[in-house]
């Protein structure tokens, strides 16, 4: 058995997201020989792992594996890479799709240096989404440090353009287009690959839990950018109100998730988010303690030595009991009312922070992709093995919440069922 | 084709600010007597449409502008060499604009990067016939979905299994739990559908009750050896799926759960198989039983036996729950559980269970099984100490699941202890081969792919005896190329996850013959062609670089010369770094490429108390950080010339002799996270740079200088706002320490 085979490239794949499961899908497919086509929304790529401070088990930075996906990402041809960019309008079949996409000027042209100078010049500001709105940044902006493209990025909802023109004078090779219109493209491709990924979700909703009326309650997700060295406090988890490291942590899984008002399914890793989280706290300060407030506590496979280490750190608590509600005591502080499961007891426990463990919303089911793609009833598509319809692959948490490891997995998976398509011809 | 090297030197981005270009240009000129072209934006269309047409006759390129980890878009020519020389990052953004230190810098970053163009050489792809075909090892749910998913992707397959039929551990599944919307009923197993596809293929050729005598060569080219029930069959293959799948834990170990102690006491493995024939009847008296106990975590999550979560098991005893139920509209399921892990979507299904008013849930941990008097489950309530007593007529263990893989790296070890004992030379070395015996003897004869790699016949294990390097960033990515894990083997999983694994995994077999076929490397240096070369003549047999080597490339002939086997490389350098008598180079990485470079640093002598420091840095994480912090405008100190390398294993200590007798007067290495939470990307590059420090002490005390010359740090990306310190830090305490007396020498 020497014979070889000879893959029939065939039209290029489309990857709709560029977080880790569609960058990952696109460096795999663009290594297996295929053309790719990577339509991102946001200006940069990285999706919601950029914006974590570390992954669990081994609180290592999410951009070190992101930056070798980059590496093999920049010197390839293989991959058409086209931020701002959303899907509008899908037709055909495997083999050949027509796909309807649509860019939102960014303002700033391919001439980008990155030197930073517009940034000076600017004026205005604007709130920083990559830091879920905890601090500004200029109307012109690099999304953050390590963003790639690393290309500046115009907010025009908070920018006067011509009125002002601070940036483009001083942008020494021409960067700068205020003129810019959302231009339309169609494109060909065999297959799609919809790793749309996820957003948290909306701790406004949550009203029990305070979310909103206390300062000094906040999301896993914002908890995140707060102990980000890029973040806005520089790394140090402060309390919104007093801006002091708080002592007392208390972690409120499950909010908004496994919860039929809200999300009825596990949004899976969110259990070890907060266990990650709780080693930021404990590790900032050696007079600090968490306590948890779970209903299960979910560490599939290896990933329990990671609770176990926790649990054996005396200074970390915990309760078997969903918080029902949050209210506010003296000086900032945030009083959780819940009900020990085990005991039986209602039990109430003061802490100077409460992060909200919330969960994964699925983005797919804001797309508007054609209503004939197989979603569940929380709007997650379903899976490669059976697909969403047919040449249209979902990945990662697009169709079902996921950690990395297990994302970047199945992003591989799901690039050989295009293969499978694209092979073909 | 033209040797010449054009240079480029770009002032935009404030790096005219910063260094004076012009007298750079004329110093380019003096020095290589090659006139630079300036520009002002090299990037933009003018600039690179110079670039293109300077090269489109042949030559190589010297870019002076920004790092090479920016505008590679732009500044990447086909089968061209550009040099990049970071004057922005490296130079202008870090350092005080005008002074002579900071012009000092800029000069002699452009001779490095002469230098590297100077030496460079075209690397020659490995272009020998690759083979494609695909062997999957293991005839389970994964690797029979791999199977089906490879042939539909138009590759050859053969698929071995041991037993004597294909369909493993789930052809004993009565139902399996579900696996799409609305995640509520119970399915009929996947497997036997998975069965026909794969008997159907024209493709799929399949040894049943088959072994594995041999795997010989290397990814593109390993020739497999099998014994079949009619005998040895051989032939080719590119790649490699092994889904070996799992084995239960062995409830012999749980006698303090009952196990063994009353046949009522049997395992979820058990009783799938009742459901399966319908029977589900008590062992002891083959009655229906009315109360079914389930025990969670019956030897998982257990330090005393597996303490990992064995993942599908709450399902799995949800599952079963329900069998009790069907059976039975009047029996009780009551499952004693730690955490009920019912993951994403399989809450629904979780739900479900709990809305039957026949399955009761308690949370608690189970301190043991009484059998005499009627069977007892004892558990307490870990919180308030309370002690519950549930009766039951059976109980069913939810048993973990254990990988069904071999350690290629402790049978090794094994194999090796034995040969020392039979030569029986040294009593001391008898004495710690019987240690390593004792320690792995249990690894004897747990061979499966038997391949012919020096490290070992499988691949190596990491934590609890499942294969894996990577497993966050790449989950596929074991140590040995071309070589992809699979299914339960690599995670406990349940059947939809290990479907995906195996879809995963053949497209990582598709995607390594492919590139093999372009002369390519795999991940994480996609589109490399280089490979290393061995100048054995100069060879000591000293065997470092064949046991270094974290993807065991290297095999050795009988007198323990290097055989490399060079599609099974990873390119990162380790041999290089490892190699003593410095016989192991790149075409475009090499001691000599790297040694030149240093060599080409101008030092100025002692009275000009200007120190020089040399840094190597991964380029994957201190490099990028070093960007970083310079595009915040941090200061560093103007001392440091960084040379990025491949991992910081591939630094040979060499380098370090040849800096400290240029003239270096200090000498910094950082490397990425190693430990049990190692962040390298080629597993333990940095690990071996500090057991090489010893080497590198000695080194420092032979020439008589301080040890503190010589620095050796770990740094994560994402610690850009430490970097600056580190480098100002170790320059501060360089002054303090003088300068080097070889300078001049």
């Amino acid at each position: 058995m020497t014979a070889t085979t000879t893959d029939n490239v065939g039209a290029p794949i489309l990857v709709i997201g560029g977080g880790i499961s569609g960058l990952s899908a696109a460096v795999e497919a663009s290594e297996a020989g295929h053309e790719v086509y990577l339509v991102e929304r946001n200006a940069y790529l990285g999706g919601r792992v950029v914006q974590l401070n570390k992954y669990f088990p081994k609180l290592c930075p999410p951009t070190c594996g992101v930056e070798i996906h980059l590496k093999r990402l920049r010197t390839t041809p293989r991959v058409h890479l086209l931020t701002q960019t959303e899907v509008v309008g899908v037709a055909g079949g495997p083999g050949k799709f027509e796909v309807e996409l649509e860019k939102t000027p960014r303002g700033v042209n391919a001439n980008c240096t990155n030197c930073g100078e517009c940034v000076e010049a600017c004026p205005k500001e604007r709130p920083n989404d990559f830091n879920y709105g905890m601090d500004e940044t200029k109307a012109i902006y690099l999304p953050y440090g390590a963003a790639f493209p690393a290309r500046h990025a115009i907010d025009f909802d908070h920018c006067d353009r011509d009125s002002c023109g601070k940036c483009r004078d001083v942008c020494k090779v021409d960067a700068i287009d205020f003129g810019g219109k959302v231009e339309t493209e169609t494109i060909t491709v065999s297959s799609l690959i919809v790793a749309t990924g996820w957003k948290p979700y909306d701790a406004n909703k949550l009203e029990e839990l305070g979310y909103g009326k206390f300062k000094n309650v906040i999301t896993n997700v914002e908890m995140e950018r707060l102990a980000a060295v890029d973040g806005p406090t520089g790394g140090k988890i402060l309390r919104p109100s007093d801006h002091q490291a708080p002592k007392v942590v208390a972690f409120v899984h499950c909010a908004g998730s496994r919860d039929e008002l809200h999300l009825a399914h596990c949004s899976a890793v969110c259990c070890l988010a907060s266990f990650k989280q709780a080693n930021y706290v404990l590790q900032a300060s050696e007079d600090a303690t968490v306590r948890h407030f779970y209903i299960d506590r979910r560490a599939p496979g290896r990933l329990e030595d990671f609770l176990q280490e926790l649990e054996n750190n005396e200074r970390a608590t915990f309760v078997k009991g969903r918080v029902a509600k949050i209210t506010e005591g003296a000086d900032g502080a945030v009083i959780l009312h819940a009900e020990d499961t085990l005991s039986g007891q209602k039990v109430e426990f003061t802490a100077d922070l409460a992060v909200l463990a919330v969960g994964l919303d699925p983005e797919a089911k804001d797309a508007g992709f054609p209503s004939g793609w197989l979603t569940d009833e929380q709007g997650f598509m379903v899976g490669n093995s059976s697909s969403a319809a047919p040449g249209v692959f979902a990945t990662g948490c697009a169709k079902r919440p996921a950690e990395v490891s297990a994302c970047v997995k199945d992003a591989t998976g799901a690039v050989l069922k295009a293969h499978q398509i694209a092979r073909r011809g | 084709m033209s040797d010449d090297i054009h240079v480029f030197i770009c002032s935009g981005c404030g790096i005219g600010d910063a260094i004076d270009v012009d007298a750079l240009g004329e110093l380019v000129q003096s020095e290589y007597q090659v006139k630079p072209r300036i520009h002002p934006a090299l990037c933009g269309e003018e600039g690179v449409a110079l670039l293109a047409a300077a090269l489109a006759g042949g030559g190589k390129a010297v870019l002076c502008a920004c790092s090479h980890r920016e505008k590679c878009d732009v500044f990447t020519i086909p089968d061209r060499f550009v040099s990049r020389v970071s004057l922005r990052e490296g130079v202008a953004w870090c350092q005080p604009a005008g002074e002579e230190d900071t012009q000092m810098l800029a000069n002699d970053y452009m001779r490095m990067g002469m230098v590297q163009a100077q030496k460079y050489d075209v690397p020659q792809p490995f272009d020998e016939e690759i083979a494609d075909g695909i062997l999957v090892v293991g005839g389970g749910c994964t690797g029979l979905t791999a199977a089906a998913e490879a042939a539909a992707a138009g590759r050859e397959v053969i698929l071995v299994e041991k037993a004597d039929e294909i369909g493993g551990r789930l052809l004993k599944n009565h139902k399996q739990f579900p696996t799409k919307p609305p995640y509520r009923e119970l399915e009929e197993p996947v497997i036997i559908r998975l069965i026909e596809t794969v008997r159907s293929s024209d493709l799929i050729t399949v040894h049943t009750g088959t072994k594995i005598t041999s795997i010989d060569g290397q990814p593109g080219q390993f020739d497999v050896k099998l014994e079949t029930p009619s005998g040895e069959v051989a032939f080719r293959v590119g790649a490699v799926v092994q889904a070996t799948g799992w084995k239960p834990y062995d409830a012999t170990k749980l006698e303090h759960l009952g196990y063994g102690l009353s046949p009522d006491v049997i395992t979820n493995v058990e009783f799938e198989e009742m459901a399966k024939n319908e029977a589900i009847l008590r062992p002891s008296d083959g009655k229906p039983p009315r109360e079914v106990v389930f025990i969670q975590c019956a030897g998982s999550r257990d330090q005393e036996h597996l303490p990992y979560c064995s993942a599908v098991c709450c399902r799995v005893s949800l599952k079963q729950a329900l069998y009790v139920r069907e059976m039975d509209p009047d029996a009780k399921a009551i499952i004693l559980y730690k955490d009920m892990r019912a993951p994403a979507q399989w809450e629904e299904f979780y739900k479900r269970v709990q809305e039957d008013e026949g399955v009761f849930f308690n949370k608690g941990d189970v301190t043991g099984v009484t059998v005499n008097g009627g069977l007892k489950v004892l558990a307490e309530n870990t919180l308030l100490g309370e002690k519950i007593e549930v009766p039951a007529d059976l109980v069913v263990l939810a048993t973990g699941m254990v990988p069904d893989a071999a350690d290629g790296e402790a049978i090794r070890k094994v194999g090796e202890a034995r040969a020392i004992i039979a030569k029986n030379d040294s009593p001391v070395q008898v004495e710690m081969a019987n240690q390593t015996v004792e320690e792995f003897g249990h690894h004897e004869g747990t061979e499966i792919l038997n391949l012919n790699y020096r490290q070992g016949p499988d691949l190596p294990a990491l934590k609890y005896g499942f294969p894996d390097s990577h497993f966050i960033c790449f989950p596929f990515e074991t140590r040995r190329t071309g070589i992809y894990a699979a299914g339960c083997m690599r995670a406990p999983s349940d059947t939809l996850t290990a479907e995906e694994d195996a879809q995963g995994a053949v497209l990582k077999t598709i995607q390594a013959t492919n590139l093999l076929k372009e002369g390519y490397s795999v991940h994480p240096r996609w589109g490399d062609q280089s490979f290393p070369d061995f100048f054995l003549q100069r060879c000591t047999q000293c065997k470092r670089c064949t046991e270094e080597c974290p993807f065991g490339t290297l095999n050795e002939d009988a007198r323990g010369t290097p055989e490399l086997m060079p599609t099974r490389c990873r390119r990162c350098g380790i041999c290089l770094g490892a190699c003593p008598e410095r016989i192991v180079s790149f075409k475009d990485y090499s001691i000599d490429i790297v040694s030149s470079m240093l060599k080409a640093i101008d030092i100025p002598d002692e009275f000009d108390e200007k120190p020089r420091l040399l840094a190597f840095f991964c380029e994957n994480d201190a490099y990028p950080a070093f960007d970083r912090a310079a595009a915040l405008k941090t200061r560093m100190s103007p001392w440091i010339r960084v040379i990025p390398v491949r991992c910081l294993g591939s630094v040979n200590v060499v380098w370090i002799a040849d800096a400290l007798s240029s003239g270096f007067d200090g000498i910094l290495l950082i490397g990425c996270k190693s430990g049990d939470d190692y962040q390298c990307h080629y597993i333990k590059g940095s690990e071996l740079m500090g057991t090489r420090s010893s080497n590198i002490k000695e080194k420092l005390t032979q020439l008589a200088l301080e040890t503190e010359r010589v620095r050796i740090e770990e740094l994560s990306i994402d610690e850009f706002d430490r970097l600056p310190e580190i480098i100002n830090e170790f320059a501060g305490e360089i002054e303090e320490i003088g300068m080097n007396p070889f300078k001049g020498f």
